[in-house]
């Protein structure tokens, strides 16, 4: 449906639209887009967005992780998460959205709507449960480790940075890292067609809910550092946790796979920057191309000094 | 000049670290609480209040010297651009000292008062704006369980216009970054470590009962300062 409003305007100047942008955006989301089930169980709320368990058992992470704070963090934390969300957005115009866009729809530019916070929360805690696995830690390798010592000077480069946003971020917050894709900060602006410099491996720090998607990031790997992700096991000890996260839970094929995953959606981006270059090239009217447009009724706007 | 013979730069170095006294600066310690960790049972456990005084209070004022010594040093050197640098550490950490300063003070052992009702100008204060103090903590815990993530909620006196106010701060905020007229009566910390081993995910039910031990006394002396 999105393709056949797309190739309606080809010829039209609606290509180098922030609308465009948006439309070939979400249809980019919708290729990420997390499963919806409706669930049909008379009595109950009956809103779209499911709680995905961890993909491993809730005391598979242990000694690292405790099974206890799992079932917190989980079954309670994460749960009521999608609980509440479900509440807010049933029968509204977000019930039936992905996930992404309904974070996208109530971060609203920065002037947040009440879904945002649960919504992104959902999508946090799903993103930092497969950001782990038993007998994680260890070394990441091929590509990701390339662009880890280019863009870090070294593994170990990458893990002072993490460690450092990781322990500053006051309060309650998240720690990322991401593909950074684009040359301005900026989101909602026509994102310029990247240039290989872009392209770089990040480490940045949200507050609250925020996650990198509405600064248009790539996510590849992210740290929960509220305090309920912690305390149980580490009490104030934030530094531990975030070592333990490192050195024992980290899921480096799971960070390489997100990797693979941006840069095919990126190149993706790239051809369709591309194509609407070309369009645009097109569009261009010439002076010696008036008679194109104007046929033969160009004697008409002739000069009258003549 | 006789004295740079003798000062070596060991001295020289000690007598810079010698209580900042010297330097004009003054520093801080933790306070002692007036009561003991596991006095505030069953309301607040003594691993709490152990925690939540020897590490996070702790952490908090460290942090803060750290950064005085540090901003004290940037104004020394007109260094200007550490100066704002250093801005959010002095809010996070030092709003922190102040605030948990305050919390101590707002909890008392129910023997000594904790969770006694105000009397006296406070209470008819609270009974004209709120209806009646279980209105007033209805409303205090509903916009406390609201915070999202880390913060505090407040009962405030707004000292000009002499009423009382609700108010919500996020992380380590302090009330006056609300209004500089507000004067803090009543704080409770809502960020996770303040309950979380006991209460967990269940922040409502400590807002529930931390009324058990709230220092009324306390909020009336600061209520009856201001507006005597």
């Amino acid at each position: 449906m999105v393709m056949a409003s797309i190739t309606s305007h080809l010829t039209s100047p609606f290509l180098s639209t922030p609308e465009f942008c948006r439309l070939s955006q979400s249809l980019h989301r919708s290729l990420r887009q997390r499963r919806c089930i409706r669930k049909s169980v008379p009595g109950t709320i009956s809103a779209s967005i499911d709680l995905k368990p961890p993909p491993y058992a809730l005391n598979a992470l242990e000694p690292h992780m405790s099974a206890e704070t799992l079932e917190y963090h989980w079954g309670k934390h994460h749960r009521g998460y999608v609980n509440n969300l479900n509440k807010q957005i049933e029968g509204t115009e977000l019930d039936e959205m992905s996930l992404e866009s309904i974070i996208s729809a109530s971060y609203n530019k920065g002037d947040i709507l009440p879904a945002f916070n649960n919504a992104a929360q959902v999508w946090n805690h799903e993103f930092f449960w497969e950001s782990m696995k038993p007998g994680g830690g260890g070394k990441p390798s091929g590509e990701l480790l390339e662009l880890i010592n280019r863009d870090f000077g070294s593994f170990e480069g990458l893990i002072h940075e993490f460690k450092l946003a990781a322990i500053t971020q006051f309060g309650s917050g998240w720690t990322w890292l991401v593909y950074k894709e684009h040359k301005l900060d900026i989101p909602n602006a026509r994102n310029p067609r990247p240039s290989e410099q872009d392209k770089k491996l990040v480490v940045v720090k949200s507050p609250n809910a925020v996650n990198p998607l509405v600064w248009e990031y790539h996510p590849l790997l992210t740290l929960d550092v509220w305090e309920h992700a912690y305390y149980l096991d580490f009490e104030n000890r934030r530094t531990d946790y975030i070592s333990t996260f490192l050195n024992k839970l980290v899921s480096w094929e799971t960070v390489s796979s997100r990797l693979e995953a941006a840069k095919v959606l990126v190149a993706e981006r790239e051809r369709e920057m591309e194509e609407i270059d070309a369009i645009d090239d097109m569009d261009t009217i010439e002076p010696e191309d008036t008679d194109m447009y104007f046929g033969s009724d160009a004697d008409d706007f002739a000069d009258d000094d003549e | 000049m006789a004295l740079r013979t003798f000062a070596t730069r060991k001295t020289l170095g000690a007598l810079s670290r010698f209580p900042q006294q010297l330097r004009g600066l003054q520093t801080f310690t933790l306070p002692d609480l007036p009561y003991d960790y596991g006095a505030l049972e069953p309301a607040i456990s003594g691993d709490i209040m152990q925690l939540h005084h020897q590490k996070h209070h702790q952490t908090y004022i460290t942090n803060y010297n750290k950064a005085l010594e540090q901003l004290d040093d940037a104004i020394a050197n007109g260094d200007a651009s550490t100066a704002v640098k250093l801005q959010s550490a002095i809010k996070f950490n030092g709003g922190g000292h102040v605030n948990h300063s305050i919390f101590w003070k707002n909890l008392a052992p129910t023997k000594e008062g904790g969770g006694e009702p105000p009397h006296g100008s406070l209470g008819w204060a609270i009974d004209q704006s709120y209806g009646s103090v279980e209105k007033l903590i209805a409303k205090m815990n509903a916009e406390g369980a609201a915070v999202q993530g880390s913060g505090w909620v407040w009962l405030a006196l707004d000292k000009e216009l002499k009423r009382l106010v609700v108010e919500t701060t996020a992380n380590q905020d302090p009330l006056v970054t609300k209004g500089p007229s507000l004067v803090p009566l009543i704080g409770i910390d809502v960020w996770e470590h303040a309950y979380y081993l006991q209460y967990k995910n269940v922040r409502p039910d400590y807002l529930k009962n931390i009324w058990k031990v709230i220092n009324w006394k306390y909020a009336s002396e600061i209520y009856e300062k201001e507006c005597p």
